[in-house]
């Protein structure tokens, strides 16, 4: 292995388990304060149990995603130390926002997790606004850094050298939009889908159980919308790939040869070396389409710039087909989810409407790491995308390998402890037996009197 | 003063902040590890009450001071990642060790609990040994161009530096001082009087333990880090600065002593600030001694002005909230 591979891989690793935490920490707070602000308009106790748990499980992955997170802000110095030399003055400001916002969210999870006896019911609640609000702030800028690489902007290239800095324009970098909505709407629906994925398999045994019932409403209610309005940020996307990155562009479709009119491919394989798509069946016109919302529009192919400049091209070709699968499939649900519930009809009791909820489970997940795939692989070998290349930014330590390794086994061990600790502490069924079995006709969020 | 030395200025702050706030937090871990006696389980109990709700927030002051160090001086950033792989990814393991097993350990099951309370301790000894190791391989010089590495083979880049006896001996003195914070702080949190006295022991023994650290640090310094020993020996501030530093410790000690705990605390913090940016003075103007100056680090003027901006507003929403986390949680305990 290569030094400039086993420091991408490390990279990658960690981008891959920090993402996971990442997610959940701009989303899990809102379904927690949704669940306590339930409380304390029904004053349910079932809805104090659920934003306990909830606060609980945000408390474990925010620690990680904390600790994780620091990891990644050092590897940027510890692995390409001459990519934060030339990118730091640049884009280190939505860096530094992203410090002050994920410092506002420490400070009040912490208090939202300790303050539950010690202040009054009101400022708790909006301690718990304070955290998904800052929890999504921190998470936009980090993604506009990100968006800087793929769209750099805000200085002046000069034999290498960066002149005429203006981080303000860094920041409204041409895919800062695109990204920082497609990223946040991933946020909300991946671990929407994947809590109401989880209570829903629980449900399939126990469809009366009220515990479960309730935690997959304000799931839905989370995970759904965002769900729905992804394929549509998802072509915003698209349109500012075809203008912007149009290799990347090229790659996720395996276009191979710049075209007007340019088909989608639906299936098939992109034979690299003989350049073409192997048992392709393709929707003609369907590519210029949806790139520039006109069917006879010119798409430019990766035959714009040489092969030594293209990504890998199977690999984006796939995660990207991977990404709008598990997209697509998150939005059809999320539909189905909406008419029913529309209907009035009482979606715990629909066990094919539950199958479908909990095969979804890990599919937000997959699809936003195959979304950073297509986002990081597609723009190699460049770092910025065309100003520094992947390879010229690594740092001169050999033996790169030692720590990829090292941080491999430490993710794969503390992904396993956290998997086991939240099966235990989050998801298990409450052990209050009133609870289970508490059927309460008519499902949806209207009905949640009772007495506690 | 320069734009770019006021933000270097406040680099340094937000770093003397996590060294008195994130710091003691790590001192928290080593007097876990170092619980003793018939009240050991309630001593830990009381760490981890004090850390649980503050750990994370007093974490970013760190998190803080690396992006505005990428951000503001980026060659610096540049050469500390590089030739500091080794102890910094070190630091990085700590640092996900401590505070994952610090969580594990407070939401796990009682069956495995002692295990992550192990493992969050241990992390909690290593960290700042590896931190403070850092902070003297800057001091030392060898990361600057000038001080480079004595050789070419890969021990001479990426390890000699670090692996000398004053940087070492500024780990061991970063450890003994965030234990002394953590000892005297938790004299403060602690609501029964044996615990009380059982802390009070201990910051007196790390004060003075703190002292003699510094004794042994400053006499490697001598060979091992001649800026700073010409800092902090020859310079017109150094007599004023070593006599308030004396100062603060005597009293942190002598209030100790007396059980004046609010006092104690103040000198305490005080002392440790000071020989904080004793440190930084010695080595002004350089970020990397002996030659990677702040002017010659700094970032183009527009990104600086921003970043100041940018720090003010932050301020404007991170002090009333921090200021409302210390009040919820921090307020004296009643003994009782």
């Amino acid at each position: 292995m290569s030094d400039l591979l086993a420091a991408r891989s490390q990279m990658a690793i960690s981008l891959a388990f920090h993402i996971i935490f990442a997610v959940i920490g701009i989303a899990m707070p809102l379904m927690m304060v949704l669940a306590e602000r339930r409380w304390q308009v029904t004053g349910h106790a079932i809805y104090l149990d659920l934003a306990k748990r909830w606060a609980k499980g945000t408390a474990i992955l925010f620690a990680v995603g904390a600790v994780s997170g620091t990891v990644l802000s050092f590897e940027l110095g510890l692995l390409w130390p001459r990519f934060m030399e030339f990118a730091g003055p640049i884009v280190g400001m939505p860096f530094s926002l992203e410090g002050f916002a994920f410092f506002t969210e420490a400070i009040f999870l912490g208090i939202y997790l300790y303050g539950w006896d010690r202040i009054s019911p009101r400022a708790h609640l909006w301690a718990g606004v304070a955290v998904a609000v800052s929890g999504a702030a921190s998470g936009v800028f980090v993604v506009i850094a990100n968006a800087w690489m793929n769209a750099p902007a805000g200085f002046e290239l000069v034999n290498g050298h960066a002149v005429n800095v203006d981080p303000i324009a860094a920041m409204a970098n041409a895919a800062a939009v695109s990204q920082t909505l497609h990223m946040t709407l991933a946020a909300y629906a991946a671990t929407g889908f994947a809590v109401a994925g989880i209570h829903a398999l629980l449900l399939l045994k126990d469809p009366a159980n009220a515990f479960h019932r309730r935690a997959l409403e304000i799931a839905l209610l989370v995970g759904a919308p965002a769900a729905v309005l992804q394929p549509l940020s998802g072509d915003l996307s698209a349109r500012h790939l075809a203008v912007h990155q149009p290799v990347k562009l090229a790659a996720a479709e395996a276009l191979f040869r710049t075209q007007p009119g340019a088909p989608l491919t639906l299936i098939g394989w992109p034979d690299v070396a003989a350049q073409e798509m192997r048992l392709a069946v393709e929707i003609p016109y369907a590519l210029s389409l949806l790139a520039f919302h006109d069917p006879h529009a010119v798409v430019q192919g990766l035959d714009q710039v040489p092969p030594a400049e293209w990504p890998n091209v199977p690999a984006v070709y796939l995660s990207f087909r991977v990404m709008v699968a598990l997209g697509g499939y998150l939005a059809l649900v999320a539909l189905w989810a909406a008419w029913l519930a529309w209907r009035q009809r009482d979606l715990a009791h629909h066990r094919w409407l539950m199958r479908a909820i909990a095969l979804a489970t890990p599919m937000g997940f997959i699809a936003v790491e195959a979304g950073w795939m297509v986002t990081e692989l597609g723009r190699q070998p460049w770092v910025i995308y065309g100003v520094l290349k992947t390879r010229d930014a690594v740092t001169p330590m050999p033996g790169l390998v030692v720590p990829f390794v090292t941080f491999t086994l430490l993710y794969c061990f503390l992904g396993v402890i956290v998997a086991w600790l939240l099966y235990r502490h989050i998801i298990r069924s409450p052990a209050v037996p009133e609870w289970r079995g508490f059927y309460m006709p008519g499902g949806g969020m209207r009905d949640a009197g009772g007495g506690s | 003063m320069t734009l770019a030395a006021w933000l270097a200025g406040v680099i340094f702050l937000a770093l003397n902040a996590y060294a008195v706030l994130g710091g003691a937090d790590f001192g928290g871990g080593v007097w876990d590890l170092l619980a003793l006696g018939s009240r050991k389980e309630r001593q830990r109990e009381l760490i981890a009450e004090a850390i649980g709700p503050v750990w994370e927030a007093n974490h970013v002051w760190l998190i803080l001071a690396i992006v505005l160090l990428f951000t503001c001086f980026p060659p610096a950033f540049a050469r500390l990642g590089t030739l500091l792989h080794i102890p910094l990814s070190l630091v990085l393991i700590g640092i996900v060790l401590r505070g994952s097993a610090f969580t594990f350990w407070r939401y796990g099951a009682d069956e495995e609990q002692r295990h992550w309370g192990m493992v969050f301790a241990i992390a909690s000894l290593i960290t700042p040994c590896l931190l403070g190791t850092t902070a003297g391989t800057i001091a030392s010089g060898a990361l600057g161009e000038g001080g480079g590495p004595k050789g070419d083979g890969f021990y001479a880049i990426y390890v000699a530096p670090w692996l000398s006896p004053f940087p070492l001996s500024v780990g061991l003195f970063a450890l003994i001082a965030f234990a002394f914070l953590a000892a005297v702080y938790l004299t403060l949190e602690a609501r029964e009087r044996e615990l009380q006295e059982d802390f009070r022991r201990r910051a007196l023994a790390g004060g003075v333990g703190l002292f003699l650290a510094a004794v042994v640090a400053l006499l490697l310094s001598l060979d091992g880090a001649p800026r700073v020993r010409d800092g902090l020996i020859f310079a017109a501030w150094a007599l004023p600065l070593h006599l308030l530093t004396a100062a603060a410790a005597i009293t942190a000690l002598a209030a100790l002593w007396v059980r004046r705990w609010r006092v104690a605390r103040v000198a305490a913090v005080t002392q440790v600030s000071l020989i904080l940016w004793g440190w930084a003075l010695s080595q002004y103007p350089y970020i990397l001694p002996p030659d990677l100056s702040i002017a010659s680090a700094a970032a183009p003027a527009a990104t600086l002005r921003l970043v100041l901006g940018a720090l003010a507003l932050g301020a404007i929403v991170l002090l009333p909230s921090l200021y409302y986390l210390l009040r919820v949680f921090k307020r004296s305990a009643r003994l009782t």
